[in-house]
């Protein structure tokens, strides 16, 4: 099943702008979108990417017939973009020099990914970053509501063991070595806090 | 086009037409050299007072550029009364005037004609001591490369259009209306080689444009180009301008590293508005010269290349 979309004659950026209001209300098949330059194909076929759609060009004459799979996104509307990263916490707040301030920006940064959309697919923690998934943390409430939303949260068992928190565990799994180099190794992006 | 027109023969002409260079260059006397520069545009941003903010912060840049200061500019208003109103215009004209007492340079007059279309820009005459004038001539082999100001304006004003990234236009506006006045008094401070501003062709064109005409040929590192917020996004989502692509097809000696993504490239063709300068000096001064345009407030500033070796403009971005 197919939905045409014209955007012949159309300055830039309004191809992409009607592109972008035709995809979200694609519930499924595909959306074929015609331009007549090439600036215009460039530029739909980018954003069609950006959201993780499949993709296909086909000139015809002058023009360009650009048809979107929205397929992918339908189902789990944001496991394209989960797939990509995971985020490994080394230690029990953000950044170097004051552990006030650190203690203040892993607040700030764990409420902030629970308001993003785009959420990462792991966190890990290691070291003294295991304190942040135990009774008491102050930042359980957040990592309670990203494990709601389908984000896997790990922690490193040798740490726990070490900090005598294992019994204390209050969001996620327990994790081994392997596991956790298994699960940087496999991400698209890993980034390190 | 322009080489179709007798070139000009006078021995005081120091800088004419021949290095595509961003202003004239007239010998006065000894001491003296008058600069000269024009331009004008359709407007960017929906606000009229920070149109002609703009505007004339693009226009002042020119006489930045080559290492003189604006004492007289000259509006160019092409503007629709009947469909837009007094208010519009008086507003845009307020936002260049503000722009220009803040250059300490004084506005003497202008011209303004009923067009379909609003146009604003100065007409903009500066001076500068001959042996301190800044052509985009005299990279040499060895020069690290700086620039200024951060890029993607042209892609943030496109995804305004389609209603996305504020903050990004926000962040943009800002750097747009900024004038390169703190940039050109620094730099005169130091021996640079060479310098130019960042406009219309993309950051790619004019780095082009300062390598042909030093006859050298540049690396660019990519990772280092300070990028306005929200530029890759935008990119990425496709809201690239026309500009970009007609720049990037006329560009023909580039050559880009496989790891560089078409975000990235999209951004170093992308055509912007009242840019940064770009400067090359010689390696040994150019952590001091970037250290200080970061003291005094220009905290985009980047080494962002170096120039290689003799060539024809050639530019290898990894």
């Amino acid at each position: 099943m197919s939905t045409e979309l014209d955007c012949r004659g159309l300055a830039c950026p309004q191809p992409v702008i009607n592109t972008k209001k035709a995809l979200d209300k694609l519930t499924e098949g595909v959306l074929i979108v015609k331009v007549d330059n090439a600036v215009a194909k460039e530029n739909v076929s980018k954003f069609a990417v950006s959201q993780g759609c499949g993709l296909s060009i086909e000139q015809q004459g002058q023009d360009f017939s650009i048809s979107i799979t929205k397929g992918k996104l339908t189902d789990n509307e944001d496991s394209a973009l989960k797939a990509a990263t995971v985020i490994l916490f080394s230690q029990n707040m953000l950044g170097h020099g004051s552990e006030e301030l650190g203690s203040v920006l892993i607040k700030s940064f764990m409420f902030t990914l629970t308001q993003s959309d785009r959420l990462p697919k792991t966190l890990l923690f290691i070291n003294s970053g295991v304190k942040l998934t135990v009774a008491g943390s102050p930042v359980l409430e957040h990592l309670q509501v990203l494990a709601e939303q389908g984000v896997e949260i790990l922690s490193c068992g040798t740490c726990l063991d070490f900090y005598n928190l294992k019994e204390k565990l209050a969001v996620g799994s327990i994790s081994n070595m392997y596991s956790i180099l298994d699960t940087l190794t496999a991400a698209d992006k890993a980034i390190t806090l | 086009m322009l080489r179709q027109l007798k070139k000009p023969q006078d021995p005081r002409l120091l800088v004419g037409i021949d290095t595509t260079d961003d202003a004239g260059v007239y010998l006065l006397n000894e001491n003296t050299a008058l600069i000269q520069t024009v331009d004008f545009f359709t407007p960017i941003v929906d606000d009229p007072y920070l149109f002609g903010q703009i505007a004339a912060a693009n226009s002042l840049s020119d006489v930045y550029a080559m290492g003189g200061k604006p004492l007289t500019t000259m509006n160019i208003v092409a503007f629709p009364l009947c469909k837009l109103g007094p208010d519009v215009l008086a507003a845009i004209l307020k936002g260049g005037q503000d722009k220009v007492l803040e250059a300490g340079a004084v506005t003497v007059g202008g011209h303004t004609i009923e067009d379909t279309e609003p146009k604003f820009g100065l007409s903009v005459t500066g001076i500068a001591h001959p042996s301190k004038i800044l052509t985009n001539a005299g990279a040499k082999p060895g020069d690290s490369l700086i620039l200024t100001k951060p890029l993607g304006t042209g892609i943030l004003a496109t995804a305004a259009r389609a209603e996305l990234f504020a903050e990004g236009l926000q962040e943009a506006i800002k750097s747009m209306a900024t004038l390169n006045k703190t940039a050109a008094e620094v730099l005169n401070e130091f021996n640079a080689s060479a310098c130019t501003d960042i406009t219309g062709f993309g950051f790619l064109g004019h780095v082009h444009e300062l390598a042909a005409a030093s006859g050298v040929q540049v690396d660019i590192a990519a990772a280092n180009l300070p990028l306005l917020p929200q530029a890759m996004e935008a990119a990425d989502m496709g809201l690239v301008p026309a500009g970009a692509y007609a720049n990037r097809s006329y560009l023909q000696t580039v050559r880009f590293a496989d790891n560089i993504s078409e975000a990235i490239k999209d951004i170093c063709f992308d055509p912007q508005t009242s840019g940064g300068l770009l400067i090359s000096i010689a390696a040994n001064q150019a952590q001091d010269l970037l250290a200080t345009l970061q003291d005094r407030g220009i905290e985009f500033a980047r080494i962002v290349g170096q120039v290689k070796g003799s060539g024809k403009g050639e530019i290898y971005v990894y």
